[in-house]
C-alpha cells in the first residue's frame, strides 16, 4: 500500500515536473512557436476544417444551417451514387486513364533516361535535357492549348500535313476512341523528361568500377545497361511503380476537365470533373462531397497498402 | 579501348533517337512562337503552313496588349507570382524550420498531423465551402491564402533546415540572439539555394494558377491569366471562333498562339534558374531526416 502511493507520489510528481518542463520549454521557445505559428493556423484553418467539413457527406447539408444545423442522413448519398447508373462509367473511366498511364507513360522516363545516360557528347546531353524538361513547367491551359492549336481540325497543322499527303483529317480531339491516348500523350509531352531526374540521379551513383569490370568481361554498351545500370535503378523503379499503383484513382484533373468536350463525355468523365459538375456547378454540395469522400478513403487505404508493399521490398515508404 | 561495330551502331541509333525526342518536344513550342510573330496576311495565305516566316510583325502582340481584358489577366498573374510567392516562402520556411529543431515541444504530433494532410484529400467541395463561408469568393486572396504552404513543401524544406548544424544556432543564442534573429540572420541566409529552388516552384505554380480561379473567381474582370487563355483557347475553338475575335484584320490563330506565347515568357525567363536548382529541391525529398 506504501509502496503503491510511493509509486503514485512520484508518478505524479514526475507529470507535473512533465508539466512544468513543458510549460517552461513553451516560454524559452516562444519565438520558435511564433515562427511556426502562422504554417500552424494555415493547417488548421486550410486542412483541417475542410477535413470536418466532409462530414456534410452524411448530410443534407443546406448552406443558411450549415454544418451543425443540416439534417443527418447517413449513407443516402453514398447509395444514391453507388447505384447511379453513372458509378461503373466513372470507375472504367478512371482506371483506364490510370492504366494508359502505367503501360504507357510510367515506362518513359526509365527509358529516356538510360538513353540520355548512353549520350556521350556532354553538350550534346546537357541540350536535350533542357528541353525536354521544360514543358514540365507549363500549366495545362498552356498544354491543352497548344494541343487545340495544332490538332484541331480545321485549322490545326497536323491535320493540314496529313490532308496535304493525301490522307484523311483525324478527329484527336473529339474521337472518343483516341481520347485516352490523347491523355496519355499529353502526359508524356510534359512529364517524360522531368521524370527522368530521379533515374538520372540515381544512375549517377552507379560505381564506375562496375562498368570497368563489365567491359572488361567482354559487355557491349547493350548488355552494361541491361546488366549494370538498370539493376542500379531497380529500386527507384520499384517504389515509384508502388506509389503510382497507390494513387491509381488520381487522374489529371485540370487536364481531363480542359480536354474535355461533349463528343468524349463518355470516355472522360471520371470521379473529379462528376464532383465539379454535381457539386460546384449544380451545387449537390452533399451529394458530391460523399463521391470526393469515396474517392478519398479509397485512394487512403491504397497508399496504405502501397507503403506497406513498399517497406516489404525492403525501401523505405513514403512515411 | 577500341568500339565495336555493333556499339557504333548503338551509340548513332542513341543520338538519333534523341534528337528526334528533343525535336517532338520542341517542335510544338517553337511552332507556336513562329506563327505568333507571322505577318497577318501571311499566315491567311499559307493556311498556317509556316515554318518560318517571310516576314515578321507583332501585329498580333500589339493587338492583344492594348486590350485591357488581357493586360487585366496578365497583372493578376503577376500579382499572385510576386506577393504569393514571398508569403510562401516566410511561412513555409518557418514552420519548416520550427519543426527541425528538437527542442520544439510537439514537434512529432504536429509532424503527424500534416502527414495526415498529406495522405487524405478531403475532396474539393469542402474547401470550397470554407472559402466561401470566410467570404472570399471573388477575392483575389482566394487564389493565395488556400494555398500558401502545402506538408509536402514542409516536410522536403524541414529536412533541409536539419542538415545545417547545431551549432552555429548554438553560438548565436550564446551571443544574445532569440530565435526570430537566428531564423532570419543565420538560418535563411544559409539555405538561400533552398529557398531559390522553393521561391521558383511557387512563383510558377501562383503564374500557372487556373483552377482555384474557376472555383472562387466569378468575374472576369479578376480572372488570371489562365483562365482568360482557357476561354480564348479553348472554349471559342469548340464554338467557331467566338471568344476573342478581333475586328481588325487578324488571324484568330495567330492571336492565340501570342497569347500562348506572353504566357510562357515569364516560365521561360526563370527556367535557366529553375533548372540549376530544381534537381535539388526533387531529389531533397530523397534525403530523409
Amino acid at each position: 500500500m506504501q509502496i503503491m502511493t510511493a509509486q503514485k507520489s512520484s508518478k505524479l510528481a514526475a507529470a507535473s515536473l512533465k508539466r512544468r518542463t513543458a510549460q517552461s520549454n513553451l516560454k524559452r521557445d516562444k519565438y520558435l512557436y511564433l515562427l511556426a505559428l502562422p504554417g500552424i493556423l494555415f493547417f488548421l484553418v486550410f486542412k483541417y476544417v475542410p477535413m470536418w467539413g466532409v462530414l456534410i457527406a452524411f448530410q443534407d447539408y443546406s448552406p443558411y444551417d450549415g454544418l451543425l444545423g443540416s439534417q443527418w442522413v447517413g449513407f443516402t448519398h453514398f447509395i444514391a451514387f453507388f447505384s447511379s447508373e453513372q458509378f461503373p462509367i466513372l470507375f472504367r473511366n478512371t482506371l483506364m486513364i490510370s492504366l494508359y498511364n502505367l503501360v504507357f507513360f510510367f515506362p518513359m522516363p526509365i527509358l529516356l533516361a538510360l538513353l540520355l545516360n548512353e549520350g556521350r557528347n556532354v553538350l550534346f546531353k546537357k541540350v536535350i535535357q533542357s528541353i525536354v524538361y521544360l514543358p514540365h513547367f507549363l500549366s495545362w491551359v498552356i498544354i491543352a492549348g497548344i494541343s487545340y492549336l495544332l490538332l484541331s481540325q480545321t485549322s490545326g497543322i497536323v491535320n493540314q500535313v496529313l490532308v496535304s499527303f493525301g490522307m484523311h483529317k483525324i478527329d484527336f480531339l473529339t474521337n472518343s476512341h483516341l481520347f485516352w491516348w490523347l491523355l496519355t500523350g499529353q502526359s508524356m509531352w510534359k512529364d517524360a523528361g522531368w521524370g527522368t531526374i530521379i533515374f538520372l540521379a540515381s544512375i549517377a551513383g552507379v560505381d564506375p568500377a562496375l562498368y570497368e569490370a563489365a567491359k572488361m568481361d567482354g559487355a557491349g554498351r547493350m548488355r552494361q545497361a541491361w546488366h549494370v545500370t538498370l539493376p542500379a535503378i531497380r529500386s527507384v523503379i520499384v517504389i515509384l511503380l508502388i506509389l503510382r499503383l497507390g494513387q491509381v484513382l488520381e487522374v489529371g484533373f485540370e487536364q481531363i476537365y480542359l480536354m474535355m468536350n461533349g463528343a468524349v463525355s463518355q470516355v472522360a468523365d471520371v470521379f473529379d470533373t462528376y464532383v465539379y459538375r454535381n457539386g460546384i456547378q449544380n451545387g449537390q454540395f452533399s451529394f458530391s462531397t460523399a463521391v470526393g469522400l469515396f474517392k478519398s478513403i479509397v485512394g487512403l487505404l491504397l497508399v496504405i497498402i502501397a507503403n506497406r508493399i513498399a517497406k516489404q521490398f525492403g525501401e523505405e515508404g513514403v512515411y | 579501348m577500341k568500339e565495336s561495330i555493333g556499339d557504333r551502331s548503338i551509340a548513332v541509333a542513341i543520338v538519333v533517337i534523341l534528337i528526334a525526342i528533343g525535336l517532338l518536344t520542341f517542335f510544338p513550342l517553337y511552332y507556336v512562337f513562329v506563327v505568333s510573330f507571322t505577318d497577318p496576311t501571311e499566315y491567311l495565305q499559307k493556311q498556317g503552313f509556316i515554318l518560318f516566316p517571310l516576314k515578321w510583325s507583332l501585329a498580333s502582340y500589339r493587338y492583344l496588349l492594348s486590350t485591357s481584358t488581357f493586360l487585366n489577366a496578365t497583372s493578376v498573374s503577376a500579382f499572385l507570382a510576386i506577393v504569393g510567392t514571398p508569403l510562401s516562402l516566410i511561412i513555409t520556411s518557418g514552420l519548416a524550420y520550427s519543426l527541425s529543431r528538437t527542442r520544439f515541444w510537439g514537434r512529432r504530433v504536429l509532424l503527424i498531423l500534416i502527414l495526415i494532410t498529406m495522405l487524405f484529400n478531403p475532396g474539393f467541395i469542402p474547401p470550397y465551402l470554407l472559402v466561401r463561408d470566410l467570404g472570399l469568393i471573388n477575392n483575389i486572396w482566394s487564389l493565395i491564402i488556400p494555398v500558401l504552404t502545402s506538408g509536402w513543401y514542409v516536410i522536403l524544406m524541414r529536412s533541409f533546415f536539419d542538415s545545417i548544424p547545431a551549432e552555429l544556432e548554438e553560438a548565436a543564442m550564446i551571443d544574445g540572439c532569440n530565435d526570430i534573429g537566428i531564423f532570419f540572420r543565420i538560418m535563411l541566409p544559409l539555405s538561400l539555394p533552398a529557398l531559390a529552388a522553393f521561391g521558383l516552384f511557387y512563383a510558377v505554380a501562383y503564374w500557372n494558377t487556373f483552377f482555384s480561379a474557376v472555383l472562387y473567381i466569378n468575374n472576369p474582370q479578376q480572372w488570371p491569366l489562365q483562365l482568360l487563355l482557357q476561354n480564348m483557347l479553348i472554349d471559342s475553338s469548340t464554338s467557331g471562333d467566338a471568344g476573342m475575335t478581333s475586328d481588325v484584320q487578324i488571324p484568330s490563330q495567330t492571336l492565340k498562339m501570342a497569347a500562348v506565347v506572353i504566357a510562357t515568357v515569364p516560365i521561360l525567363c526563370v527556367y535557366p534558374f529553375l533548372q540549376k536548382h530544381f534537381a535539388k529541391g526533387v531529389m531533397l525529398g530523397s534525403v530523409k531526416g
